[in-house]
């Protein structure tokens, strides 16, 4: 075994021994909260783990990167990277039974900024992601009629046309830069707040706050809903999208495989950045849950349970979100085919129904070939099967564009636009949770809120502080915030806190007392596999990742995509490069959680120092308290 | 009967029906997308001549003009897509009626003649007179103000609940166990704590006289 463990005195002095934890748990049975069930723990887990990311981040990195050939990297990943760090973090949360600063904290009092990190980390992802849940409550809320309002463009003012900006590009995209967004061409254009999305964004936190109010005694019970109806709805999904005409195109499309894929890196890196972020770990969440747990819970199947679960979730997520996208693309192919075959049919005056698909190549060519002068004055348009199929489909362009139009083609529209933003919302509000947990547990570990007030009002603070920072992401600039955001506040802070995580359990709280622990917890001590890939593998694969992330972004000039109705090529979006102001926001937004880690370590190293100095003067000038009478006297 | 089709047309003036002539219109039919496959062969003449009367009962709406009768409208260049040009010529046949009369009647009735045949704006089109779209009809209050007030309405009342429910737990907890709480406090307060030694309280132990210290009162003897 390797013995390289930093010295650490005082650990004991900080950490309930394994005898005391029975007789903890007994005492802490009124005050601290815990799990009514198992189960509601792991639908809890479950559903922090599974969000959006599962729906509309997987299924593009699979088809980009060599379709079915993805599966090998992601799984050989999420085996070595993802289960290894998750039960640590579920192991290590039940053995020391505090949040994320709790639990650093006793490991060594210099650690305590990886849960400060973790802590901010939470912080900034749960202020834009709730954005992203209210507007996914703003189509949900428009989506009770029909036809759906994104399905026509509106008129313009003469009632001659559309108006030009949708007809330029499509009545989805219209929906949802100018009557969703508004959004301006810049990100130094703020505008203003715009009233439709505050009031969505106020819906959004008042029912997280509904959620978490009391922290897991209620989100405990929302989770039987937000963790389970996204799965009846992705069935229902499958059930509606194979019987689709052109279901298959989009599952084949995505499950090609490409081997060639596996030898570019990127795919690698992509896979093991998805399943690092897929399974929300070094958020602390993981850590405050499991701190819930009964001692002896078996930390050790919950965490390859909940990495199955998260891994199939994405497969199935996947199937059901091409299976729709194939159905889209075709009937995009089929009305691009017909209106080539309309332009010939007219340009030379035949008789419906004379030109076919099976005809129209040879038709075109031999008109071409008899007419050239008039054919030439014909527009056709080139139909690509595959370009359909890989038009803008990750992100909020898969839900609020592509997965709309394709809704609005289905019969009885509105009821699966419903369903489709019910489980958005289900599956970003779990998530959020997760996020809540990973901010108000810290603060209270931190005593920065008097002890005295009740967990309703530190919660209702919180969300309410979150609600007005999140202003800013209803101006009309608010999608390039929360994209500025979403790429680096939730990126490679994550990397570095979970590489200190796995060095701090490992090497400063020290692996062999750390299987000790889970042979007391679990009955059995973690095999070898586990040694393996706690001491090496998983740090090692964080820290690759973290480089070539560094590497490949560090000279990039940051660019972002912009909606300009001014760029000649609308409706492509225009690639712009960020103000020099963003990139102060950047390196505030990812450097504040990285630097807090060491930047707290030298605070409580150098006031160690100074209370060293103090505490031996202390020895001579202690006052003798004398009493008479029972009276103090000084 | 299409013998019969080509009397009429040359037995009229056709210079004035040109395609691309001055107020010269073209239509253009899509008998099949309308009617899918009920439309057979001979459709297209039997539409063709109904469209006749058509052009010639929107065009005697035109405020202006009376006494226009069929042979008025003059028809030519027909294909087998089925399009056609049309003019429409005054009484005496000399010249044609102004574009823009033509244009604002056909607009103007544009659906009545859609919905006598049951074909729409794209299965009858008359290119270069644009359609005047049907504007949404706009519900006064917006579905989604309604579904958002109802949901929001839903939470408040829920987080007022919780609130209450939780105010009142908190009371029932603190009553129980404050008369435990101050004896503890009371017999707290009077340890007294030297150098971290904790002294035993004077008053809740035995505690006997000192004899040979005397009290103030008793310092001056009586007299």
């Amino acid at each position: 075994t390797m013995r390289l463990v930093l010295p650490n005195p005082g650990l004991d002095d900080r950490i309930p021994s394994l005898e005391q934890l029975e007789v903890i748990e007994k005492e802490e049975a009124s005050s601290r909260p815990k799990w009514d069930n198992k189960a509601q723990y792991m639908l809890t887990c479950v559903g922090f783990c599974v969000g959006l990311g599962n729906v509309w981040r997987f299924p593009y990195l699979c088809q980009s990167h060599g379709g079915g050939a993805f599966m090998i990297p992601f799984l050989i990943l999420l085996v070595v990277e993802g289960v290894p760090l998750l039960y640590l973090e579920f192991a290590i949360g039940q053995r020391l039974r505090k949040g994320s600063v709790g639990v650093w904290s006793s490991i060594h009092p210099a650690l305590k900024g990886i849960g400060i990190a973790s802590m901010f980390v939470s912080f900034m992802v749960g202020l834009y992601y709730n954005t992203i849940i209210a507007w996914v409550m703003w189509y949900f809320f428009n989506s009770f009629q029909d036809p759906l309002p994104w399905s026509t463009c509106p008129l313009n003012d003469n009632l001659t046309g559309y108006v030009e900006e949708c007809a330029r590009s499509s009545s989805v995209d219209y929906y949802w830069y100018r009557e969703t967004l508004n959004i301006s061409n810049s990100i130094s254009n703020s505008g203003s707040v715009q009233w439709w999305v505050l009031l969505c964004l106020t819906c959004a936190w008042c029912v997280l706050y509904v959620c978490t109010i009391r922290g897991i005694e209620t989100t405990g019970k929302a989770v039987y809903i937000t963790s389970t109806l996204p799965y009846v709805v992705l069935t229902i999904f499958l059930i509606r999208g194979l019987t689709l005409k052109g279901a298959t195109n989009g599952i084949v499309f995505l499950f090609t495989p490409n081997i060639t894929e596996l030898a570019n890196p990127l795919t690698w890196l992509d896979a093991g950045a998805q399943v690092f972020y897929s399974f929300s770990l070094a958020f602390g969440g993981l850590i405050s849950f499991s701190s819930y747990n009964s001692v002896h819970n078996n930390c050790e199947m919950d965490s390859v349970i909940v990495s199955v679960i998260n891994g199939f979730t994405s497969m199935y997520a996947a199937t059901v979100v091409y299976s729709i996208i194939g159905f889209r693309a075709t009937e995009r192919y089929d009305t691009c085919f017909n209106q080539n075959i309309l332009t010939l049919i007219n340009g030379f005056d035949l008789p419906e129904g004379s030109v076919t698909e099976k005809n129209f190549e040879e038709l075109q060519q031999w008109y071409n070939a008899t007419y050239p002068a008039d054919f030439a004055q014909l527009q056709f348009q080139t139909c690509d099967m595959n370009s359909f199929l890989s038009e803008g489909v990750e992100g909020t362009g898969l839900a609020f564009i592509v997965f709309t139009e394709a809704i609005t083609k289905m019969p009885i529209s509105p009821l699966w636009s419903v369903l489709f933003f019910i489980m958005l919302f289900c599956l970003g509000l779990s998530s959020m949770f997760g996020n809540m947990e990973g901010v108000v547990v810290p603060l209270q570990d931190l005593k920065i809120f008097p002890k005295k007030w009740p967990k309703e009002v530190l919660t209702g603070l919180i969300c309410l502080g979150c609600y007005f920072i999140a202003f800013i992401f209803t101006l009309n600039s608010g999608q390039y915030w929360l994209t500025l955001l979403d790429s680096y506040a939730g990126s490679i802070p994550l990397l570095i806190i979970a590489f200190c995580e796995m060095f701090a359990v490992v090497y400063v709280y020290g692996v062999d007392r750390f299987n000790k622990d889970i042979e007391f917890m679990i009955g059995h001590k973690p095999n070898i596999f586990w040694q393996i890939t706690w001491r090496v593998v998983s740090p090692l694969l964080m820290l690759v990742i973290f480089l070539f992330f560094f590497v490949i972004n560090v000279n990039k000039e940051l660019i972002y995509s912009v909606w300009d109705p001014a760029y000649e090529e609308f409706p492509k979006s225009e690639k712009v490069p960020y103000p020099s102001w963003a990139y102060g926001v950047v390196v505030i937004v990812a450097g504040v959680p990285c630097l807090s880690i060491p930047c707290f370590a030298i605070y409580k190293l150098i006031r160690n120092r100074c209370q060293k100095q103090e505490s031996q003067q202390g020895l001579v000038s202690t006052m003798s308290t004398a009493s008479i009478n029972g009276d103090l006297k000084y | 009967m299409w013998w019969l089709l080509f009397f009429l047309v040359t037995a009229i003036r056709a210079e004035l029906c040109q395609p691309d002539a001055e107020n010269a219109f073209k239509v253009r039919l899509s008998i099949r997308t309308a009617l899918g496959d009920k439309a057979v062969s001979g459709e297209p003449a039997k539409e063709y001549r109904i469209n006749k009367v058509v052009f010639l009962w929107s065009v005697k709406i035109s405020p202006n003009r009376r006494g226009i009768l069929i042979s008025h409208v003059l028809l030519c260049n027909i294909t087998q897509r089925v399009s056609f040009w049309f003019v429409v010529t005054d009484p005496t046949k000399n010249y044609t009626l102004p574009a823009d009369e033509i244009q604002s009647a056909i607009r103007m009735n544009r659906n009545r003649i859609n919905s006598a045949f049951s074909l729409n704006d794209q299965t009858l089109e008359f290119l270069k007179i644009p359609s005047t779209l049907a504007p949404p009809t706009d519900p006064s209050v917006p579905i989604w103000i309604i579904i958002f007030g109802v949901v929001f309405c839903i939470v408040i009342v829920a987080i007022t609940l919780l609130v209450l429910s939780g105010i009142r737990q908190r009371r029932r907890k603190n009553k129980e166990p404050s008369e435990v709480d101050d004896t503890e406090d009371k017999s707290e307060n009077t340890i007294t704590i030297e150098n971290g030694i904790p002294c035993d309280p004077l008053d809740t132990k035995g505690w006997h006289i000192n004899d040979t210290f005397m009290t103030e009162d008793e310092r001056l003897t009586p007299l």
